[in-house]
């Protein structure tokens, strides 16, 4: 197995001009109608994703929803009870997790406190078999710390480093073994925000440049908009959306992915018979839009907050719905307002500042007025 | 309460300050303090029978606590693979064995050994080939057996506790670094809990080299310095006793400092 894994280790140095001819067609990593339980509890039920090679996956849901157990499964410290895990094409049911193609970067980072950064990053290198030469190792690992921006910190020991330092000196242990995938556990939850972002760009250029699949774990729902092409929502071990993060935002398939991923307004409404108008629980009808008939019942309306503008009352428009400012949260370039109105609740309202006709920001206790386009809401069964 | 307090220390600690004392009196009367000398350490160290006792002492203690150091390591080791509920049961096991009193623990390790000689000494005579058959019997290897098998359970005790706060992660990284279990063991596990190790060799060293009760039980004709002790004070306290005393309280409370000084959880882990 040592062998073969070397056989990988190679292939992969080859990667940018020979390998992705003949492995066009296979997915780095695929999930074949994988189950996980632990007794009684089922953490993921019946998985099945593809994951082309060299894309940036992000395994997005809430604690619990089996997105960890997902990564454990590829990085082989889990078996599936039943089903395949795939990778590069070869099933890896019995196969440990020292044996596998797969590095990961661990929540905690994981490194090894006794040894500096230069012996925690040469780690991977030094249980090649056959043996990689010591000079080859030296070089590989300044490299991969010159890439994580680390170059001369080799000799440090691991409690010298902050927490960011510490990410880099996992990071790098991780990709300079060259895996075909790395494996990503929550790794920018540790850190405060201005280095988180620094980090997610980081992270994004990294992968775009050495053509590595990345698989992210978070809960984040903007961590995983920002830096994955490819967002795999997940929910009580299910998935429950997988799409580029524009369409997951944009064309949101459920009301959990709605209301996970972003902001959303919900709004209880029913289908008339007509099956072209909305009644909303104001009494108020709404025309559906350019949509196809719908069958007529309840629904849940969802809106996001750009979606609807604000009119100050005295301006002479027909609003839809008329409401009293109650919060007003100012962020900087934008503003939301959370808006009470009569019979349907609260709304968050996000407003672009230079939008925005007047200068002057809308006071709260202030009556104001809501439109928005039908086309912009989403409609789900309730 | 302040003088309560302090009658307690000195209740626990004068004698044993008059001890150390005395074995530096010049005098040959154990009760009357004539003068400072060091000649009853030369004296006791030129007693044949003493060292020899010391040295019985010393192999025990050595061999006891080399056994447990290893055995209860794999305990530990292999207690963290268990189930929540067997180890449960394992743990409180471990425990109450620490805590049984000296002499049920030498009564029971008597019956047994003498059951199980009993019941092999004859097979050996059966089955041996050469005409002196080899006999078990009572000496280095019950009171290795007996003192091994109560530091095993102290060993384990004092690394698990280390192992637990070791966390999973560093095991999985390092076999996500392609290690074998062998490696991960050698290069990651056993440099994190050796301290602890060593503090539970050093603890069953103690425990062994000061052991009188249990030894007492299984030693049949081998004596060992506290049973040596124990016999000559039938003929009476010399200065030499205060000085064996003197030295053992001393190599017992530097092995115990060590251990705790191992023991001590490094902040800078984190």
């Amino acid at each position: 197995m040592t062998v073969a894994k070397a056989a990988q280790t190679d292939q992969c140095n080859l990667k940018p001009q020979g390998t992705n001819v003949t492995s066009h067609s296979v997915n780095d990593i695929e999930f074949r109608s994988v189950s996980k339980s632990y007794g009684a509890v089922t953490a993921v039920s019946d998985i099945n994703l593809q994951v082309p090679k060299g894309a940036f996956v992000a395994l997005l849901g809430p604690s619990g929803c089996g997105k960890t157990t997902c990564l454990r499964m590829i990085g082989g410290f889990e078996q599936p009870t039943t089903g395949d895990v795939l990778i590069n094409g070869k099933p890896m049911n019995g196969v440990q997790a020292h044996q596998r193609p797969v590095n990961m970067v661990f929540q905690q980072y994981a490194l090894f406190p006794h040894f500096n950064v230069e012996q925690n990053v040469s780690y991977g290198l030094r249980q090649a078999r056959p043996k990689i030469s010591a000079p080859e190792i030296s070089r590989r690992v300044a490299e991969a710390l010159e890439m994580v921006r680390l170059g001369g910190f080799g000799k440090r020991r691991i409690h010298e480093m902050s927490g960011g330092q510490q990410q880099r000196v996992a990071l790098a242990r991780a990709l300079v073994n060259k895996p075909s995938v790395l494996l990503l556990d929550e790794p920018l939850a540790a850190l405060d925000k201005k280095l988180r972002t620094a980090m997610q760009i980081e992270l994004q250029t990294l992968q775009r440049e050495l053509g590595i699949t990345f698989v992210l774990v978070t809960h984040d729902q903007e961590e995983a908009l920002s830096m994955s092409d490819l967002v795999c929502v997940m929910n009580a071990g299910r998935i429950v959306q997988l799409a580029a993060p524009q369409e997951v935002y944009d064309k949101p398939r459920d009301l959990f992915v709605a209301d996970f991923v972003g902001k959303t307004n919900r709004m209880a409404a029913t289908v008339e018979a007509d099956g072209a108008t909305l009644r909303l629980a104001d009494g108020s009808a709404l025309s559906i839009g350019e949509r196809s008939a719908l069958p007529p019942g309840a629904v849940t309306l969802a809106l996001r907050p750009e979606a609807i503008t604000l009119h100050r009352q005295n301006q002479s428009i027909s609003g839809r719905l008329s409401g009293v400012v109650t919060h007003r949260i100012f962020l900087g370039s934008s503003v939301e307002y959370s808006v009470s109105v009569n019979g349907l609740g609260n709304f968050l309202i996000t407003a672009d500042r230079h939008v925005l006709s007047e200068s002057s920001l809308v006071e709260p206790n202030e009556r104001v007025v809501l439109s928005f386009n039908p086309d912009a809401a989403h409609i789900f069964p309730a | 309460m302040r003088a309560f307090i302090s009658a307690v220390y000195v209740f626990l600690y004068a004698p044993i300050a008059l001890v150390v004392l005395f074995s530096f009196n010049a005098g040959r009367n154990a009760s009357e303090f004539t003068g400072f000398s060091t000649m009853w350490y030369g004296k006791a160290l030129g007693n044949t029978f003493l060292v020899a006792a010391l040295q019985n002492s010393l192999i025990i203690a050595l061999t006891s606590a080399t056994l447990a150091a290893i055995f209860g390591t794999m305990a530990a080791i292999g207690m963290e693979r268990l189930g929540t509920r067997t180890r449960a049961v394992l743990d409180g096991l471990f425990a109450a064995a620490i805590v049984v009193p000296g002499v049920v623990i030498g009564i029971a390790t008597l019956v047994a050994l003498v059951e199980v000689f009993s019941f092999l000494n004859p097979l050996l005579n059966a089955i041996w080939p050469g005409a002196n058959p080899p006999q078990l019997g009572l000496g280095y290897g019950s009171i290795v057996a007996a003192h091994g098998l109560f530091s095993m359970a102290l060993v384990t005790m004092i690394v698990k506790a280390r192992i637990a706060s070791l966390g999973r992660d560093i095991v999985e990284a390092s076999s996500d670094l392609y290690a074998t279990p062998l490696t991960t063991f050698r290069l990651v596990v056993l440099p994190q809990i050796l301290p602890s190790v060593l503090a539970g060799f050093l603890l069953s060293f103690t425990f062994s080299f000061d052991d009188f009760i249990i030894a007492f039980f299984v030693a049949g004709s081998k004596t060992t310095l506290p049973i040596y002790v124990f016999a000559s004070i039938r003929r009476g306290v010399t200065p030499e006793i205060n000085a064996i005393a003197t030295l053992v309280l001393v190599a017992s409370l530097m092995m115990i400092l060590i251990a705790r000084i191992l023991m001590r959880e490094k902040k800078t882990t984190n």
